[in-house]
């Protein structure tokens, strides 16, 4: 107590709890980290990562609803009318700014993730103030190229990875 | 706290005692001394136990014949209902028993609200209630998940997404919690296992939440400190068993009505159709007693800062008793505070109903005003009002009030265990 200077130096005493407390710690979170990752997607939930579909009954206008990773995709067919209402778009005021040529590389046809990008639930086809699609969760409407337009969702649906296999074929994922 | 040694009164209860004192846990517990002013709004407590024991009791009974597979969790819920023995029951009861005790615990806290309850030196017993009253929640939500009709599905689906607005971080919690890339079995699984620990872990806290009552005691409509045990204190047993027990059962009779006559008007119809992750029901609501949150978590128009306000509104309850200024602790002497207390309560009950709205028009105006409301009482009413308000005279003890003007005035005031009750 009285000799403060022997109490600031490090001593062997320090170095061992400092070295226990670490190497405990480093081992704690070892044992603790498969109890953390048996949580997240096992190698069935991924093995089924692609899906593919057959598009060659579908007309203009028409959209169909596919599950793939347990999710909603949305292949919509659009018409000359809907794709030229969704090229028109000035994108500097889309609270997302993204073109349409972007999220359609082939105009006709849009593929999206049908989950509203608020608190996911699936927004109604052809619904909407922008005719495209309208969740009726918290009310967030998207226009026909799936950006959003009104209400609480922050970004566009996503577009996810796909590519057409052959004229009548999308492979997703 | 009795200071006195209890001794047990057989050879073998002091034997038995000496060894593990249970039986001094008991006279402690019979003994109490309890303020002999409370009122039937301090007998939620014990209804509330009653309530976890419940919900406990029928749960475990409901997981012998519940199945926690996407495939099979609907049907199975069904099978409880067509075909195992008073299986309805049990359901019903389980599932309206959620709602009972939820509707015990708003009138539970509204009660410490009103008695200041929270103040120093009960802090504690009111951060572990906040607590409970959290993971309650979370219990609730997942075994609201359960039956996996429709309800339960997209039900899951909003709540989970919500973990989503996390800057960052939030995509692979989201995926984590869902053990996928959507709500799907491994999630089912997942939440029928933790809606059977936590009751548990609540029990171990509501264990907590008594010990840390008994160090102070009780308090009591008037809000003063009490030297205990006193002519202002009466033995748990059995005057307050006796009043407890009478006010279960009024709320056994309530809680009767709605599982005999009424035992889907507090659920919704959705959830009768099975859970299909292609359809989202047209209007999505959660359970009636998390509606003034959901309204809270609606009124903001950014994803995540709606989020953050709705977790805020119950987080904020836990620093009440740092919010709260006042040294006076019941509403009976704050005659500014109990206006506000009810303007709160009126307040809470609006958010709960835009809750079960659209959110649109001028619903979602009310519920901004309302959500806005609700954060000036904690963050600007009640601080304010500890230094600005007037309150009126404290009594010297609970007995000094009901003998004031009678020939024993004088006797009350010169007790001495009365005297110094006050700070």
């Amino acid at each position: 107590m009285s000799d403060q200077k022997d109490e600031k130096k490090t001593n062997r005493r320090d170095f061992l709890f400092t070295a226990t407390a670490a190497a405990g710690a480093v081992g704690v979170g070892a044992a603790v980290w498969p109890l953390v990752d048996q949580m997240n997607p096992d190698a069935s939930v991924k093995a089924l990562a692609s899906t593919e579909v057959d598009v060659s009954s579908m007309q203009p206008g028409q959209s169909l609803t596919v599950l793939w990773r347990g999710k909603p995709v949305f292949i919509k067919r659009r018409t000359d009318d809907e794709i030229k209402k969704a090229r028109a778009v000035d994108i500097n005021n889309l609270k997302h700014p993204e073109k349409d040529e972007d999220r359609a590389k082939n105009p006709e046809w849009l593929v999206m993730l049908g989950i509203c990008t608020h608190l996911g639930c699936v927004p109604l086809t052809d619904k909407g103030d922008y005719d495209g699609w309208f969740c009726p969760c918290h009310g967030s409407h998207y226009d026909t190229s799936g950006r959003i337009r009104k209400g609480p969702a922050p970004t566009n649906m996503e577009i996810p990875k796909y590519e057409f296999v052959n004229t009548n074929t999308i492979k997703i994922g | 706290m009795s200071d006195h040694e209890y001794t047990p009164s057989s050879k073998f209860g002091k034997w038995f005692n000496d060894r593990l004192p249970l039986l001094t846990l008991a006279n402690h517990l019979t003994d109490y001394p309890t303020p002999k002013n409370l009122n039937y709004w301090w007998t939620f407590g014990g209804i509330l136990t009653f309530c976890l024991i419940t919900q406990i009791v029928t749960g475990l009974v409901l997981a012998m014949h519940y199945i926690a597979h996407a495939d099979m969790a609907f049907s199975s819920v069904e099978h409880i209902m067509r075909d195992v023995n008073y299986g309805w029951l049990l359901r019903y009861v389980h599932a309206n028993g959620a709602s009972m005790f939820f509707l015990a615990v708003y009138i539970h806290i509204f009660r410490s609200l009103f008695y200041g309850s929270y103040k120093s030196p009960r802090e504690i017993i009111w951060i572990l209630g906040i607590i409970i009253y959290l993971l309650m929640m979370a219990a609730a939500f997942m075994g609201y998940v359960l039956p996996w009709g429709q309800m339960s599905f997209w039900g899951a689906t909003v709540i989970t997404n919500l973990f989503s607005a996390i800057p960052l971080v939030g995509e692979s919690i989201t995926t984590w919690l869902w053990g996928g890339y959507s709500v799907d079995n491994p999630t089912l699984t997942r939440f029928f296992t933790l809606h059977y620990l936590i009751p548990f872990l609540i029990l171990g806290l509501v264990v907590l939440h008594i010990w840390a009552l008994h160090v102070p005691g009780n308090n009591n409509p008037v809000g003063i400190d009490i030297k205990k045990p006193s002519k202002d204190t009466v033995p748990f047993h059995p005057y307050i068993v006796i009043k407890d027990a009478f006010a279960l059962l009024m709320f056994c009779i309530v809680f009767a009505l709605f599982v005999f006559y009424q035992p889907n008007i507090l659920g919704h119809a959705d959830n009768y159709i099975e859970a299909d992750p292609l359809v989202t029901p047209a209007h999505i609501v959660p359970e009636w007693y998390l509606l003034p949150f959901y309204a809270i978590l609606r009124s903001v128009p950014d994803k995540l800062m709606g989020v953050v306000a709705m977790l805020s509104a119950i987080l904020i309850l836990a620093a009440l008793p740092w919010l709260d200024t006042s040294k006076v602790r019941s509403a009976v002497f704050r005659p500014l505070f109990r206006q506000f207390y009810w303007i709160l309560v009126a307040d809470v009950l609006i958010l709960g109903y835009v809750g079960a709205m659209p959110a649109e028009g001028l619903y979602l105006l009310i519920a901004r005003v309302a959500t806005a409301y609700y954060f000036a009482h904690f963050l600007i009413i009640l601080p304010v009002l500890g230094w600005k308000e007037k309150t009126t005279p404290l009594p010297l003890s609970i007995t000094e009030p009901v003998l004031g003007g009678s020939p024993n005035f004088a006797v009350a005031k010169s007790d001495e265990k009365l005297e110094k009750t006050i700070k």
